[in-house]
């Protein structure tokens, strides 16, 4: 019955969202107060149809209601708690509804915290945002129904992939879907702005919370991921140029771009043709990031053909979205002119040079990803792309990113002196590249990644705290500098973030050891200066799966330092067996550990990895995201209301 | 849910993880040279993963595969030749410079130069512009402004 009034209030939703995206633009249009006023109530209940909705899902599959065809596929009895809640967006159908829930949210609190917009363009905000709502409940509703109903309901379900049975991956996709979606504000934005006719100071404003926020998102989510597959894959890898990977990535780098471009908006009145255009771009590979997921084309090509439908579907939305944002930007792009006058050295041109920077690594990304396609269909070549390419291809443009990042930051708006900015930067280039020639000197003899890296990483973080002293001014400066606003603090914290996840990255890859033997039980062998003694291996019964459980005692110069428990595991309801590692974790490095199968001759396969400065890759990662928080929690937000009061005072058109 | 396709390859591929001690060379600076050649090939069968990385037993016949031609004394490039010949391009993850290829290499360097050659062209541009002036409110929002002053 739930299962049934679930189904029933999505359907409901989808046509409040039918009227929500059409009668507030016709309003918007005519001045009719009463048609504008239809959006916010509209709005607030697509958002809780929805969330009923995914609530009725999540109830199936908690109380393991198995006459419902997507729980038997995805649940069993046996699965803890927390899995069965994950699994409700751990599929196609339900991570769909997930998706729309987010869309929703997303409205009603355009709804809520929109006060201060005028209203034509807020009307026009929701209406848009409606009209995405409306393609994807289209898309749910007609080609991935979650609440398909089993006429023969089985004993028990088929079990959540056990790769997913993770708290790691529990969260992921709820945070890429926030980063994903949280986009589609800013194209709504956008394209409201476009319709309206008018870009300027305050629209800047008002759209960077919501890229701010869908960037920390979007952060988070692919931090959770990497660091997922870096401890459950078995071998330690954390990013492996995947369509799938790039597909979040992609967004990621324009989001980047758009919430740096959206300052120039805002503060200088420039930049905003490009900005536009960047908004409806990050959306847009949102949408292909979608695409590439559900309908499998990149893979190979063969398997459009598996499910036509939904490919088509989002194909559909895709160009439709795209198509129609993009013309209306052709025809209304020249309204937008820029007012800022600044000179060639200046804050302005840095952000530029970001975009510049991020935009066309976004394109590097998005080439790679598609070009097995293209070549296939257009040249008849069967190819790959992969690691190897992107490596070579991407990499120097964060590498050129990371070198300008600390001078572009410390740039003064308008009109800038190089030289007067580098001046307090001098120590730290002198000291970065001092601790980067230790690291040269130290590994003697392999490649420069590792260096690099610490150079980036130093020069990074203390450019970072330089700029943030720097505005201290001259006495009192500890007071000062904690009384600083927090986008200061968000952008020092943010930019240091990077700093040390491209600090981790180089340091992984530069620098990690790997060891592969059979080990007999009591024979110690040592890898990078560790000893390791594998004392024995148990079988062990777990809720749901059978497992192959190892204890090595980890030590080095004679002082113990763990034990740890590498397990290989068996879930014979999914049939499938998942590796566990066991890390040791540390400050400077990791020791990885992964048991394999035991051998003819006696003896067990084990792989141990010394993985220096792992952790800095996820540690700057949260740092990134912190750093992003921080500036969203900037008093200019929370008392944007005040502001627009004061903007309307000084005559300048805040509405 | 990002990643469940690409699961779903290594569900289908199962046991065996990745290389294997009974695989490797007895010569460290051959085996060096193998993983190297491995860490370029593509398992077949597998989602855009190598065969260094690979579970599936495909990529395990093409570890072995690799280690035979090296053992018999082929260079690097000469073993990813013979694996070429025998399945195609698409067997290198890192896709070759020829053809029509080169717009793929050349796709970044390109973009990156176009857009220089925007973002300067724009920079010169309001360098040397003039302060446009304030855009005039519209009637409505002379009335509104009216209502907000109190009057």
């Amino acid at each position: 019955m739930i299962t049934e009034l679930g189904h029933f209030a999505l359907i409901l939703a989808f046509l409040v969202a039918c009227v929500q995206a059409v009668v507030p633009l016709i309003g918007a249009q005519k001045r009719w107060p009463g048609w504008m006023a239809v959006a916010e109530p509209a709005a607030n209940l697509q958002f809780l149809l929805t969330a009923f909705s995914f609530a009725a899902l999540t109830y199936a599959f908690v109380t393991s209601d198995f006459s419902l065809r997507l729980v038997v596929l995805n649940s069993h009895s046996l699965k803890p708690m927390l899995y069965k809640v994950s699994g409700v967006w751990g599929n196609h159908e339900g991570s769909m509804l997930l998706w729309v829930l987010i869309l929703s949210l997303f409205g009603a609190m355009a709804a809520w915290f929109g006060g201060n917009l005028p209203p034509t363009l807020k009307a026009r905000v929701l209406a848009v945002q409606s009209a995405i709502s409306v393609a994807f409940f289209g898309f749910i509703l007609f080609t991935s129904n979650p609440f398909l109903r089993l006429a023969v309901p089985p004993f028990d379900g088929q079990d959540l992939n056990p790769l997913l049975q993770d708290p790691g991956l529990a969260f992921h996709p709820p945070f890429l879907y926030l980063g994903y979606v949280g986009l589609s504000m800013a194209f709504s934005f956008a394209v409201a702005a476009l319709i309206e006719g008018r870009v300027d100071a305050a629209w800047g404003r008002w759209v960077r919370p919501w890229t701010l926020a869908a960037w920390v998102f979007l952060t988070i989510g692919i931090g959770l991921g990497s660091w997922w597959a870096y401890y459950e894959l078995g071998w330690g890898g954390f990013w492996f140029w995947d369509p799938v990977e790039n597909a979040s990535f992609m967004p990621w780098l324009l989001a980047a771009a758009l919430l740096h471009s959206a300052i120039v908006v805002e503060k200088r009145e420039s930049l905003k043709s490009w900005t536009i255009l960047l908004a409806i771009m990050a959306f847009g590979f949102s949408l292909i990031g979608t695409f590439i997921v559900r309908s499998g084309v990149i893979t190979s090509v063969h398997a459009f053909a598996n499910d036509p439908e939904r490919g088509v579907f989002i194909l559909a939305i895709l160009a439709v979205f795209m198509g129609g944002a993009l013309t209306l930007y052709a025809a209304r792009a020249g309204i937008m002119e820029a007012k800022g006058i600044f000179g060639l050295v200046s804050r302005e041109s840095g952000l530029v040079v970001n975009n510049i920077l991020l935009a066309v690594s976004a394109f590097v990304v998005f080439i790679g990803t598609i070009w097995p396609l293209i070549a296939e269909i257009a040249f008849e070549r069967k190819l790959s792309v992969g690691a190897p390419f992107f490596n070579m291809a991407f990499t120097p443009f964060m590498l050129v990113l990371g070198i300008i990042l600390p001078v572009g930051a410390m740039l003064p708006w308008k009109r800038a002196s190089l030289r007067r900015t580098i001046k307090p930067l001098i120590p730290v280039l002198v000291l970065a590249l001092a601790l980067g020639g230790l690291a040269w000197a130290v590994q003697s003899g392999r490649s420069l990644l590792g260096p690099v890296g610490v150079f980036l990483g130093a020069w990074l973080v203390f450019g970072a705290a330089v700029d943030l002293w720097g505005r201290t001014g001259r006495k009192d400066r500890l007071a000062r500098l904690m009384r600083l606003p927090r986008a200061d603090w968000g952008k020092a914290v943010a930019h240091a973030g990077l700093g040390i996840t491209m600090l981790g990255i180089a340091g992984l890859m530069a620098w990690e050891e790997e060891d592969i033997r059979v080990v007999q039980l009591g024979e110690p062998w040592n890898v990078a200066g560790f000893t390791l003694e594998l004392t024995e291996v148990n079988r062990v019964q777990g809720p749901n799966y059978f497992s192959t459980m190892g204890t090595m005692e980890l030590s080095k110069d004679g002082q113990p330092i763990s034990t740890l428990h590498p397990e290989k595991r068996q879930y014979p309801v999914a049939r499938m067996p998942t590796t566990e590692a066991a890390i040791d974790n540390g400050f400077l490095r990791d020791v990885y550990t992964v048991i394999g199968d035991p051998q003819d001759g006696g003896g067990w396969a084990v792989r141990v990895y010394y993985k220096p400065l792992a952790n800095w890759i996820w540690g700057g990662s949260i740092l990134m995201a912190i750093g992003g928080a921080l500036s969203l929690s900037d008093r200019r937000y929370r008392v944007a209301a005040g502001a627009r009061r004061r903007q309307a005072m000084q005559g300048v058109p805040a509405e | 849910m990002k990643r469940l396709i690409f699961i779903l390859s290594l569900v289908l591929a199962v046991p065996a993880y990745a290389v294997q001690p009974d695989e490797m060379l007895s010569d460290p600076a051959l085996e060096a040279r193998a993983r190297e050649v491995s860490k370029d090939l593509r398992c077949l069968v597998c989602r855009n993963e190598s065969i260094d990385d690979s579970n599936a037993e495909l990529a395990r016949d093409l570890r072995i595969l690799v280690r035979e031609r090296i053992t018999a004394g082929d260079s690097n490039p000469e073993v990813k030749q013979y694996l070429v010949d025998r399945y195609g391009e698409y067997v290198l993850l890192k896709p070759l410079t020829g053809g029509v290829n080169w717009l793929l290499w050349g796709a970044g360097p390109l973009m990156l130069l176009i857009a220089l050659v925007i973002g300067i062209g724009y920079l010169r541009k309001r360098q040397s512009g003039t302060e446009t002036p304030v855009v005039a409110l519209s009637e409505e929002e002379q009335t509104r402004l009216k209502e907000i002053m109190g009057e």
